[in-house]
């Protein structure tokens, strides 16, 4: 099978979706790859926290900006303001609860108009229609002893896209290179 | 100088200022004192008249004190506050005139020139300012005269009216201390045998001049009008507010922001003016029913242009009722922060801009405070190398080089199975089956003694990197001291 060539960084002014255990190290790769002003909007009860020494070899910290929101709702609100501003080049909204056809259309709307990127960290299964794309990243153990230390300690991941309104499906094997802050893509043993 | 106007100086002179400031606020009969400790000695720093009629005075330790009046009330002074409150003072005394400057920590002096008729002539201006203060319950001494030095010489020794152009008669029989000089001078002038201000002015300059400089006969020269001596009064601090008041009410959202546009088009030549930016702005809406509803901006930087300002205002009026309709607003910047006139430049500065636009607009939807960002913080504790701070009130810092690897997402720890010091083969973490596949480690961490923290009441943590045949690589630590393995976070 001829793989296709993996559609990344994403399409600027669209809504997109990822889920699974490698979400953060999508959205932060995405980040790196974008560039410039970053927005992260969550609700405040979320326990897990980012780690700026984690993910300062994907990009500066002093790029991102955090947003503690009440309920989804006001997340929702935030990141469609956001969008529209324009200010920022990509907002990361973390979802708990499925989103309707509409919720999902205006912020398709707020990120055309702003031509910046919405990234929709969801559960398992509660994709939105309105989606552009929806991902499935999950970390994949690679049985190469050096390969890890060669990438400079990053997580081979499986990035599955499982829904594109303008393309194929497909996965990849890619690996975040720590030194050339850049995705390398890998093709893994036995497969 | 001012063609044929005489020139007027009223000095006031307020000798209880602490005290009777006390006594307002907390009004006690009887002998009564404020104590301030001066090298390692209480003592008395202002007493009013009841304490002064039992023999006590001003510098005394107040254990005499004590020891002469036993029932002598006192409190700690705060002479910072007595400052302010001469400030008080002042702004109150412009009523009389405009000129109006600090004498001394417990005076002011007023320059009366031209404005006595309207309050009736010198006498029933003196008399009023007496009545007003000693309904506030201040004690003062009036000195009305041509000079400042001749109005605080008659404030300070024998109240009274100079008439004009009579310096030395009026001021002629007080004592030379009267002519503001340092203590010294005037007891070796008394030495000398020259003890009224007339005896002074009748002796030879030169002489005089030539045993205690030329300080002595300035006050004197100052005293008697021969040389000029300026008051200086104090600038009002500017007021960052303006109001509107309208002929008819109006109701609708574009007429209320057309409204605010006009106040902030005066507002904001002023805080440019003074090189500052408005921090919070409140408008107040006054309706017609006389009630009244106000809407607070709080901006993520300073701002000084009304059209970055003025978008800004429209989701707070959303929610307003306007009942009948509104007829007068009112701005104020009510925190003001500097913000002096920076160089443009084709880099930088628009995209900075929107960014602080989008964050005070956030922040008027979910609170300024919730917008953050992270700050470097020194230790290596994993969870205390990073602060969150609210990001309108910090600057990005960049370069951020963590020394080790450390995993994209932290959690609290969440306890495995496993009391062995090398990682399990097998553990069950978050109802996942794992395998570990290869471990890296470990880095011990120690805790930080100075600070108490309950995490880090197990002590000494080994962390190890597991990669596990499921994908996952996790951040395991292990507690030799109180042997047991936890998950802390995940890796990128």
């Amino acid at each position: 099978m001829v793989q296709s060539s993996l559609p990344f960084p994403l399409v600027e002014g669209r809504a997109h979706e990822v889920c699974g255990a490698g979400a953060y190290s999508f959205a932060f790769a995405l980040a790196a790859a974008r560039g410039g002003q970053v927005l992260w909007v969550r609700e405040t009860w979320e326990v897990a926290r980012v780690n700026p020494d984690g993910f300062a070899t994907f990009m500066d910290p002093a790029d991102l900006l955090l947003c503690n929101a009440q309920s989804q709702l006001e997340a929702l609100a935030v990141t469609e303001e956001a969008l529209r501003s324009g200010a920022v080049a990509l907002v990361i909204v973390s979802l708990t609860k499925p989103l309707g056809l509409t919720e999902g259309r205006r912020l398709q709307l707020a990120a055309k108009e702003g031509k910046s990127i919405a990234l929709a960290l969801i559960p398992e299964g509660m994709g939105s229609n309105a989606a552009e794309t929806r991902w499935r990243c999950t970390p994949h153990f690679d049985a190469d002893e050096c390969a890890n230390d060669r990438a400079g300690d990053s997580t081979l991941q499986r990035w599955e896209l499982i829904k594109n309104k303008s393309g194929t499906l497909g996965v990849w094997y890619v690996r975040w290179d720590r030194a050339s802050r850049r995705l390398a893509m890998v093709s893994p043993a036995g497969k | 100088m001012f063609d044929g106007i005489e020139r007027r100086v009223v000095s006031l002179w307020f000798p209880r200022l602490a005290s009777d400031r006390a006594l307002r606020l907390n009004p006690i009969d009887g002998p009564f004192a404020l104590t301030l400790k001066e090298n390692n000695a209480n003592r008395i720093y202002c007493l009013n008249a009841a304490a002064e009629a039992q023999g006590l005075h001003k510098g005394m330790t107040y254990s005499d004190a004590r020891a002469f009046c036993p029932d002598l009330r006192s409190h700690v002074a705060h002479p910072p506050e007595d400052q302010r409150f001469l400030q008080g003072l002042r702004r109150w005394a412009t009523r009389y005139c405009p000129w109006v400057g600090l004498e001394g920590e417990d005076g002011l002096v007023l320059d009366i020139t031209g404005s006595t008729h309207l309050f009736g002539g010198e006498g029933a201006m003196l008399a009023q300012m007496r009545n007003r203060l000693a309904r506030a319950g201040m004690t003062v001494r009036i000195g009305l005269g041509d000079t400042r030095g001749a109005a605080w010489a008659l404030a300070r020794h024998g109240e009274g009216i100079a008439p004009a152009g009579a310096m030395l008669d009026a001021i002629g029989s007080l004592p030379v201390a009267a002519l503001r000089l340092g203590a010294e001078t005037s007891v070796a002038l008394q030495r000398l045998g020259i003890r009224k201000v007339r005896e002074l002015a009748a002796t030879p300059r030169a002489p005089l001049t030539r045993r205690f400089g030329p300080a002595a006969l300035m006050r004197l020269d100052q005293a008697l009008g021969d040389q000029p001596e300026e008051i200086s009064p104090q600038a009002e601090p500017p007021h960052y507010g303006v109001r509107l008041t309208l002929p008819e009410p109006i109701g609708l959202i574009g007429d209320v922001m057309a409204g605010i546009q006009g106040l902030l088009g005066q507002l904001c030549p002023k805080l440019q003016a003074q090189e500052v930016g408005a921090r919070r702005l409140c408008v107040t809406l006054g309706r017609v029913d006389r009630d009244s509803q106000q809407v607070e901006l709080r901006l993520a930087r300073p701002l000084h242009d009304p059209h970055r300002i003025l978008p800004l205002f429209e989701r707070g009026l959303k929610d307003l009722d306007a009942g009948f309709g509104i007829e007068r607003l009112r701005l104020e910047a009510t925190v003001v922060e500097p913000l002096p006139a920076r160089q443009i430049n084709h880099v930088s500065a628009g995209r900075k801009d929107k960014l602080d636009d989008l964050i005070s607009r956030l922040g008027t939807r979910v609170g300024l405070e919730n917008i953050q960002r992270f700050l470097p913080a020194d230790s290596h504790i994993p969870e205390r190398s990073f602060i969150i701070s609210p990001a309108a009130y910090s600057e990005p810092v960049r370069h951020w080089c963590p020394a080790r690897p450390r995993p994209v997402v932290l959690f609290a720890p969440e306890p495995i199975a496993g009391r062995t010091p090398h990682p399990p083969q097998r553990f069950r973490w978050r109802r996942m089956a794992l395998t570990t596949g290869r471990a890296i480690g470990p880095e011990r961490i120690c805790p930080e003694w100075w600070l108490e923290d309950e995490a880090w009441r197990s002590g000494l943590r080994d962390y190890w990197r597991v990669e596990t045949q499921e994908g996952r690589r996790l951040w395991l630590f292990f507690t030799p001291q109180a042997p047991g393995w936890f998950v802390q976070g995940e890796f990128a």
